[in-house]
């Protein structure tokens, strides 16, 4: 993969450090600009490289705040975000993030494989333009989910759950390490649902780090190694009635 | 065909056929993201908040296309400025500024002997464009339209998801500041050829017909410019023939363009939905 001669921003394409987790954070703590709630407080967690993290817990608790805090998309309060090893922002090319479908202007006139071409985007920067390669990659994760029929309808004209599998494309196509996705479950369709957690599998299959956050409980244990329970911006232990081995505790150590 | 040729004898409506043109494709083209990233009304506050730049570059003598300019970036920071802790609105913030602007601009006319000189700043005169301003808008043009196609990646997603955007680096902030930079420029040249209160017609009007007609954006960026050359010639032609105000001419071709373009909308619609 060639970096770009004119990367968006300076710094972006680190090394990642030998050895180092996939993602850590340490006593991490957000708030939202403009407001002085705390979205998520004091917390650590930790993701060795191969693992898939599942993050539950009710609307509201911080899911989608952990996720965009270490997409950098929020900033850091207090507290730390490693991301192989390596500081916020030092090696984005690495990582992608699914964002929820209501975050992105569906009517906007861009086809579906145009949209997934943007994936490809953090390896090309400033004035270059995509090239062979990138549109074979394009091609390749349209077809792994099943949108290969669709890559020239423009983008408001899928299915919700169509538009799900997009996002996923786009994220796929990034060729990142670490995935952060934003309830890619939510409201779907079984045929989507299915084609997902085939994929979240072929991911765990190539070494890739995941983490989901989502509300479908049902899967949560074969589907994932880990869960982390989230409340009002807290770490929390798991619920009672919950069967799973899941070791989350003040500082959530966990071994991958 | 006479008719049509004939007005075009004139050097000063050749000159006047090629700036209406060249206006018409930059503000179509970049109009097409105007019209796709609802920014319209911030288009109509840049042109009305030139109108202040104008006026004091005719009084101190320098070149009108100056004034404009910098009243315009003075719009922009003042806009950014009053709406920066998202205390007033965005759209709030354009409506205090340009209209405080623009009541500068008609003290400062209204102030002036030479009021009927500057009239046609309000409503715009191509027939009196100078070999100079021709350059200028052909400069204009070149840069908006080169600038469009470096970055169009960015634009167009910036456009949809600023949010994939800034997790790539990429600041969105920085590609609205690029779009409010270029539409001030292709305000300031669409001023000569329709005047101040026309000027949005010409960065909306095309674009929102040719938005209707396909679903891909750069065909609707090549549509929006045939559509504005088209209407620059036809308007041209018409007020020609009319005695009449050319700005106004050309802009109601493009009203008429549009009209047509909904009407063609409309009827494919309906036999799509008759099969």
């Amino acid at each position: 993969m060639s970096e770009p001669r004119f990367p968006y921003s300076r710094g972006r394409h680190a090394d990642p450090v030998p050895d180092a987790l996939a993602l850590t954070t340490d006593r991490l703590s957000v708030c939202y600009p403009g407001s002085d709630r705390v979205a998520l407080r004091d917390v650590s967690i930790r993701a060795p490289r191969g693992s898939r993290v599942a993050l539950v817990g009710p609307n509201g608790a911080g899911k989608s705040t952990l996720l965009k805090a270490v997409a950098g998309l929020l900033p850091v309060a207090a507290g730390t975000i490693r991301i192989y090893g390596n500081p916020l922002r030092a090696c984005h090319h690495r990582v992608a993030y699914l964002p929820q479908r209501g975050d992105i202007d569906w009517t906007f006139p861009i086809t579906v494989s145009r949209f997934v071409l943007t994936g490809r985007y953090v390896h090309l920067g400033w004035f270059r333009r995509p090239r062979a390669r990138d549109w074979e990659v394009v091609d390749e994760v349209l077809d792994r989910l099943g949108l290969g029929a669709l890559s020239d309808r423009q983008i408001g004209r899928l299915s919700g759950g169509q538009q799900q599998r997009a996002l996923l494309a786009r994220a796929l196509a990034q060729e990142a390490d670490l995935l952060l996705l934003d309830e890619p479950l939510n409201a779907v369709d079984t045929e989507t649902r299915d084609v997902i957690y085939t994929v979240l599998a072929e991911l765990k299959a190539e070494g890739k780090t995941l983490i989901v956050a989502t509300h479908d409980l049902g899967r949560l244990a074969d589907a994932f190694d880990v869960t982390i329970h989230l409340q009002n911006g807290f770490l929390v232990e798991p619920p009672e009635n919950d069967a799973r081995d899941t070791l989350v505790t003040e500082g959530a150590v966990w071994a991958g | 065909m006479g008719w049509l040729i004939d007005p075009f004898r004139y050097p000063f409506m050749q000159h006047a056929l090629l700036a209406a043109v060249l206006i018409g494709i930059t503000c179509a083209v970049l109009g097409v993201y105007v019209v796709q990233r609802r920014m319209a009304f911030i288009g109509d506050a840049m042109a009305h908040t030139t109108l202040p730049g104008l006026v004091i570059a005719h009084l101190w003598g320098w070149n009108l296309a100056v004034g404009g300019l910098a009243a315009a970036v003075v719009t922009a920071v003042g806009i950014a400025w009053v709406s920066r802790r998202q205390q007033v609105k965005e759209d709030t913030a354009i409506g205090v500024v340009f209209t405080g602007m623009f009541a500068v601009g008609v003290l400062l006319m209204s102030r002036t002997r030479s009021y009927r000189d500057l009239s046609h700043m309000l409503f715009g005169n191509v027939l009196s464009v100078t070999t100079q301003d021709l350059y200028l808008i052909a400069a204009v043009a070149l840069v908006v339209l080169l600038t469009l196609w470096l970055f169009h990646k960015e634009l167009e997603l910036t456009s949809f998801d600023p949010t994939h955007a800034e997790v790539i680096g990429l600041r969105s902030g920085l590609m609205r500041l690029l779009l409010l930079g270029l539409l001030a420029l292709a305000v300031v040249t669409g001023i000569q050829a329709v005047g101040v209160i026309l000027t949005n017609a010409l960065l909306v009007t095309p674009a929102a017909a040719a938005a209707l007609l396909t679903d891909s954006f750069p065909r609707r960026m090549l549509a929006a410019a045939i559509l504005a050359t088209t209407c620059a010639v036809v308007g041209l032609v018409v007020s020609y023939f009319l005695q009449a105000s050319s700005g106004a001419c050309i802009v109601l071709a493009c009203t008429v363009a549009f009209a047509l373009a909904g009407l063609l909308t409309a009827v494919t619609r309906r036999t799509h939905r008759a099969d």
